[in-house]
């Protein structure tokens, strides 16, 4: 059983499918056909909804992909959808304005939009970034070319005197009243696959380590902006799903002696501030990953737990020598993460264990650290190559180097010859040019719909050329970034 | 008042006629979710769900298709395969060579084999999947390549003459050749293609399709159910999106959905998922072209050839009037001297191109595009002034090479006001200066041109017609056979009629296009919507205001010339009177409220044979400047600025046609930089989902973007109140961002070296192009 708050009251709903996605509980039994499907895989952002959050006394309000977030991930939310906030006789601020400013032809992506622009629109913590594109950025129209839609976003700043009734006092109080209200054993039996499905919602890691116990086979559901595929996609049948949404520990993020400890439930918008403050350049990756809609959902410990050779955040994890911490009924160990990924589908993750945590050490002052992200499209998409380089140089020799690549081998990898040829070497074009020589030796990518191999190569030799660039000359190196327009 | 009376309209007082920008008739309907498109109607208690099973092999021949495990899956009702169809199994709009199911030969990976019906669409879907298919291997042709070795084609080679080219070349001080590779493009309509069918008494069938073109929809279904044609009733409220992939390629949908409902009786609907949407359905040519120009000094024009090939894909679909337009725009603005364009329509085993935006016309005019910045390179000059010397000019310089003469030209002074209005010299300048220094960013600036031939090219195609009701109350109900996708027709035709009636548009209530009521229509395409839709609305409300004006007149006793339709109402010489009263009265007075109207464009012919004739009404014309700039190191580009300067003759609506240049523009900015289609050697598309194909996002959009409307456009022509066609023009805006890119290449050798850039310029392509035009520049050095 789970309960959420949808339109000003409690909706509980007794029998669940853990597999159901929002959007088809929406449009095939509430009936409710404002949220659109576009593509069923969270790239689109056409089914976007507003998933409210308990933030100490106030609801937080994120736009989401209702396509690929599974129903029980709303236990404890409140759900916000297109028709939740107006109608063509009484129209939220948010949908006159984009309706006023010839924000929709064919009108098959806007309330999507009209979504991720509410969840602006309420957003009130000031530390977060409002670009407009990074908010539209998980959002496709197909007719508009955006120009309308843009400038609909920016007349409408976020208000924090907002006189809204969203996330008022009385819906603070009914998500209180069902924080702790118990899930209990989900069980479905699915019609397709004739088989049963049970799912689970913990809300300890004691509870989580029991279940992964009892269920060894049990899929692990961080946010869903990858398993969602499996299921709309795939047509997999999963007969044991546990939800990690709701244990409080794994989504913390600490500073400790040994650095900044992530835990693996944190989602990507929550970790984006203390990761921008880590590294300027980790924070322009961390907004290119996904879209908003994924980073609200999609988990750090996900990212790494998939063990994708095309994940983001794992070169700069790697780099920067970052440690793992996993997690189960026999007890925590703590691995560095570079060992965790053994081969292309294989992890270094026992059964009946989890990603717990990840800790990142300090960025020292001696260390250049960069990260960059080539993909076809600048936002929202997957990266062709995504490399980082944590270059400790001591009076113009290199001192020590960590060189990480995705998208160049099975598995986020180390480049270790290229960073034999840089070690105790001097910075110089020379010695770049034999490290580019030795990352031949590292890698040998593979061509796929996103580059070639070659590409792929050449890309991974010009970004460490960038690197070095970067310390030695004053040119602007960077093509100007998606934050720096119609900010 | 005449229709052409200029801008001086009555219509301050009244809200909606013509030239006022109004918001798109279901703005509203939009922003809140209340537009319903055909997976948000209500289903019928009950309805099925269908989903089709697709080949796993681009070129097989069936041995055998075992489906007893499909039948068994849960919730399956029933599984329809090519011998389920009582009529014909074709759904080929031109030519019947597109099969509703395979028979027993697969042509492409991806084609439809069976169709399974459900309890739910998840069943369908999974059902789908049990088929058990012995599959005997035939090897495909996947390229134009492929298919240019095989000697497969869809139709003979075409050529297009005009003068002797080859000797023209020959003769001329300078000649030059060149080639360029032009990427396919996905439609990515937001709302994939979906039909619900639901039958009636009889044999009839009511079939709500997300369809640009329901008449076709309408015939196809009663062939493939060996009908007559009026038992099928299909309705299009609206699209969510349709750019030319949903002119043929909804038929699959509409057809299987009314096979299964006529079969069953039960309503049936059949939405694909985005995957297969892409997999199943056709996009965009990709083109192979060939030229070779001779010119002088100045880079002016003696001759020019073209060579053009394209992948059509399996069957014909609509691919000999895409072709046939690209070699129309293979000229685009200039006088090509002598020509000789010649076209290859390359037979493959792919999924079977279709209709998309410029239909054709992109591919050709970028070829052209792509020569004047080759000559330009070539005589030292700016590619600017080579274009405005190659200009079409009467009266000795303006004929086309399908020898139609261009008698509306206003391209020169629209790209002057242009270039000056954008500082385009100036920057150009400071671009190749700044090209100079060190640094790995370049940048690059182009100026490109637009001139769009109006029409379907099969001349036959351009008419349409009308339905007009006024109730009793004085409320009026509009039916054209025009479909709405998003490009605001509805609201463009709608104020036409509130025009007319010179009345609030608020009255004029916008119905959905139904084949039951305005019949044997054309596809909502080539532009032409408002053109041929706006004129039959006026027809028919001309009809109806002219029995008003006859029973007023005769009543009155006043002349007919002395009645005045004027904000609501209408002055009968002394007399005043609300257009309510009148309506009221003309019904007691046995006056018929209701009127067809139709309309066929004047001036058109074209003879197939010889290539040659007036294929087109008028051109629409239109210029950009793109300013971009590129990473050497990593390929990566963006478009820092983007100005635009479009002519849209006397605008129905400026916010509509505003909306259709931007987004025309962006459009063809993806189809340019970042969409790119990869099928494997098996033929299989592996770009077949937004994760993997990249359409512009908000971020893509130029960084800083200028559109104007050219105040200065007008049509010559008497189309409706001197309008222009405006769907199809912008997208070609959009070569500028190319040009420009292939200027900045060429700055990552200090413009010594005129790059080899194919399209689309992804990050890797711009990589390898500066990569190889730096290694000449050095074997220059």
């Amino acid at each position: 059983m789970i309960s959420f708050v949808m339109n000003g009251r409690i909706r509980t709903l007794e029998r669940v499918d853990p597999a159901q996605t929002v959007l088809e509980w929406l449009r095939e039994e509430e009936r409710l056909t404002g949220t659109k499907e576009g593509c069923a895989e969270g790239d689109c952002g056409a089914c976007t909804v507003a998933l409210g959050e308990l933030a100490g006394d106030t609801v937080r309000y994120r736009a989401i992909n209702a396509c690929i977030f599974f129903l029980p991930m709303l236990h404890g939310c409140e759900l916000v959808t297109v028709e939740s906030i107006g109608t063509s006789k009484a129209m939220h601020p948010v949908q006159k304005t984009l309706a006023d400013c010839n924000g929709s032809q064919c009108g098959f992506c806007t309330p999507g939009f009209v979504m991720s622009l509410f969840a602006r629109y309420q957003e009130t913590d000031p530390a977060l970034p409002h670009s407009v594109n990074s908010v539209l950025a998980g959002n496709l129209c197909r007719c508009t070319g955006y120009g309308p839609i843009i400038e609909a976003a920016q007349a409408l700043t976020p208000e924090t005197e907002t006189k809204s009734r969203f996330g008022n006092s009385e819906t603070v109080a009914l998500l209180k009243s069902i924080q702790d209200a118990p899930v209990g054993k989900i069980s479905f039996p699915d019609p397709v696959h004739k088989t049963d499905r049970a799912g689970f919602v913990p809300t300890s890691e004691t509870e989580l380590e029991e279940l992964l116990a009892k269920h060894p086979d049990a899929v692990m559901v961080g946010g869903a902006t990858d398993v969602g595929l499996w299921v709309t996609k795939g047509m997999q049948n999963l007969p044991a799903m546990i939800f990690l949404g709701n244990i409080p520990s794994l989504r913390t993020i600490e500073q400790t002696e040994a650095g900044l400890c992530i835990g693996a439930g944190v989602k990507y918008s929550d970790a984006l501030t203390h990761l921008t403050a880590l590294h300027h350049d980790l924070g322009n990756l961390l907004t290119r990953l996904g879209s908003v809609q994924v980073r609200n959902s999609g988990t750090i410990g996900g990212n790494i737990a998939n063990g994708s050779p095309i994940g983001d955040t794992p070169p700069f994890l790697i780099a920067l020598d970052a440690q793992l911490t996993l997690a189960s009924t026999h007890g925590e160990r703590t691995i560095p993460i570079e060992s965790f990924f053994i081969e292309y589908g294989q992890q270094d993750l026992h059964p009946g264990e989890y990603v717990k945590s990840v800790t990142i050490p300090p960025i020292r002052d001696d260390l250049v650290f960069r990260t960059y992200k080539i993909s076809k499209r600048f936002d929202q998409d997957i990266s062709a190559v995504c490399g980082a380089f944590a270059i400790g140089l001591d009076g113009g020799k290199v001192k020590t180097a960590r060189i990480a690549f995705g998208g160049m081998a099975g598995t986020p990898k180390r480049a270790t010859a290229c960073e034999a040829a840089l070690a105790g070497q001097a910075w110089t074009e020379e010695t770049i040019n034999a490290a580019c020589l030795a990352l031949t030796e590292d890698y040998s990518p593979l061509t796929d719909m996103r580059a070639s191999a070659d590409y792929r190569l050449k890309v991974a030799q010009n970004l460490l050329r960038k690197a070095f660039i970067e310390t030695t000359a004053s040119n602007r190196t960077r093509i100007l970034e998606a934050q720096d327009t119609n900010a | 008042m005449p229709e052409d009376a200029g801008t001086g309209f009555e219509t301050s007082r009244l809200k909606g006629g013509v030239r006022s920008a109004l918001k798109h008739d279901s703005a509203d309907l939009h922003v809140t979710g209340e537009a319903r498109y055909v997976d948000d109607l209500p289903e019928p208690a009950d309805c099925l769900h269908l989903y089709i099973a697709t080949s796993e092999q681009a070129h097989a021949q069936i041995k055998d298709m075992d489906l007893s495990d499909v039948r068994h899956a849960p919730g399956v009702v029933a599984v329809l395969t090519a011998k389920d169809i009582p009529g014909t199994n074709d759904i080929g709009p031109v030519i019947p060579d597109d099969p509703l199911f395979v028979e027993d030969k697969v042509m492409y990976h991806g084609q439809s084999l069976f169709a399974v019906a459900a309890e739910s669409r998840k069943a369908a879907r999974y059902a789908a999947q049990k088929a058990r298919i012995n599959y005997e291997a035939l090897s495909p042709l996947v390229t134009i390549e492929d298919a240019r070795t095989a000697g497969s084609l869809i139709e003979a080679e075409q050529v297009m003459v005009l003068g002797d080219a080859e000797a023209a070349i020959n003769q001329a001080p300078h000649s030059l050749s060149g080639r360029l590779t032009e990427g396919g493009q996905d439609h990515f309509y937001l709302e994939g293609q979906v039909a619900m069918a639901i039958p009636g008494e009889n044999g009839e069938i009511l079939v709500h399709s997300s369809t640009q073109n329901p008449t076709e929809a309408q015939h196809l279904i009663a062939k493939v159910l060996g009908v007559p044609d009026n038992l099928i009733t299909v309705v299009v409220r609206r699209m969510g999106g349709g750019f030319g992939g949903k002119e043929t390629q909804s038929t699959l949908l509409a057809a299987a959905a009314a096979l299964c409902a006529s079969k069953t009786g039960r309503a049936v609907k059949f939405r694909l998922d985005r995957d297969d949407d892409m997999i199943v359905t056709g996009k965009r040519h990709d083109f192979e072209v060939g030229w070779k120009a001779g010119f002088d000094d100045n880079g002016r024009l003696h001759g020019a050839q073209f060579d053009l090939a394209s992948r059509c894909g399996f069957s014909t679909d609509l691919s000999l009037a895409i072709n046939d337009r690209a070699m129309f725009h293979a000229d685009n603005c200039y006088f090509l001297g002598a020509a000789r364009i010649v076209s290859n329509r390359m037979r493959t085993n792919t999924v079977s191109n279709t209709a998309f935006r410029g239909f054709g016309g992109p591919q050709g005019m970028i070829a052209v595009e792509h020569m004047m910045d080759a000559i330009a390179f070539k005589v030292g000059r700016d590619p600017l002034d080579v274009r405005l010397d190659n200009l079409y000019a009467a009266p000795d310089r303006n004929l086309t090479p399908y020898h139609q003469t261009v008698e509306d030209f206003v391209a020169r002074e629209l790209m002057e006001d242009l270039a000056s209005s954008s500082d385009y010299r100036m920057r150009r300048k400071q671009i190749e200066d700044a090209n100079k220094d060190t640094g790995t960013i370049k940048r690059g600036i182009a100026l490109t041109p637009v001139k769009f031939g109006i029409s379907f090219t099969t001349t036959h195609l351009n008419q349409a017609g009308a339905l007009i009701h006024i109730y009793t109350d004085g409320s009026i109900q509009l039916n054209h056979g025009g479909t709405e996708m998003g490009q605001g027709l509805m609201v463009k035709v709608a104020q036409v009629v509130a025009h007319e009636f010179q009345v609030d548009i608020d009255r004029v209530r916008i119905m959905a296009t139904s084949t039951e009521k305005v019949p044997n229509t054309s596809a909502t395409a080539a532009s032409s919507g408002s053109d041929l839709n706006g004129m039959a609305a006026k027809d028919a409300a001309e009809k109806i205001k002219k029995r008003l004006v006859d029973f007023l007149s005769e009543r009155e006793g006043v002349p007919a010339d002395d009645i005045v339709f004027s904000n609501n109402r209408i002055i009968a010489g002394r007399h005043e009177f609300t257009f309510n009263e009148v309506i009221k009265q003309a019904y007691l007075a046995r006056i018929s409220l209701s009127a067809t109207g139709y309309y066929r464009t004047p001036k058109i012919h074209y003879d197939r044979a010889t290539h040659r004739g007036r294929p087109f009404y008028y051109f629409a014309y239109g210029a950009a400047v793109s300013e971009v700039e590129i990473d050497t190191l990593t390929g990566e580009n963006r478009v820092v600025r983007t100005d635009i300067l479009h002519e849209v003759g006397q605008s129905l609506n400026p916010a509509v046609d505003m909306g259709q240049i931007e987004g025309g523009f962006v459009q063809g900015m993806g189809w340019l930089t970042t969409e790119e289609l990869v099928y494997d050697s098996n033929g299989r598309l592996r770009t077949h989902a937004p994760s993997t194909y990249k359409i512009p996002t908000a971020s893509d959009r130029p960084a800083s973007m200028n559109i104007k409307i050219w105040d200065k456009g007008r049509n010559q022509e008497r189309t409706i109140h001197r309008s222009k066609a405006v769907g199809e023009p912008p997208f070609m805006l959009a070569i500028s961002v190319f040009s420009a890119l292939t200027h900045a290449v060429s700055g990552a050798t200090g413009h010594r070296v005129f790059p080899q850039l194919d399209a689309p310029a992804t990050p890797e392509r711009i990589l390898m192009a500066v990569d190889a035009a730096r290694a000449e520049a050095e074997k220059l050095a």
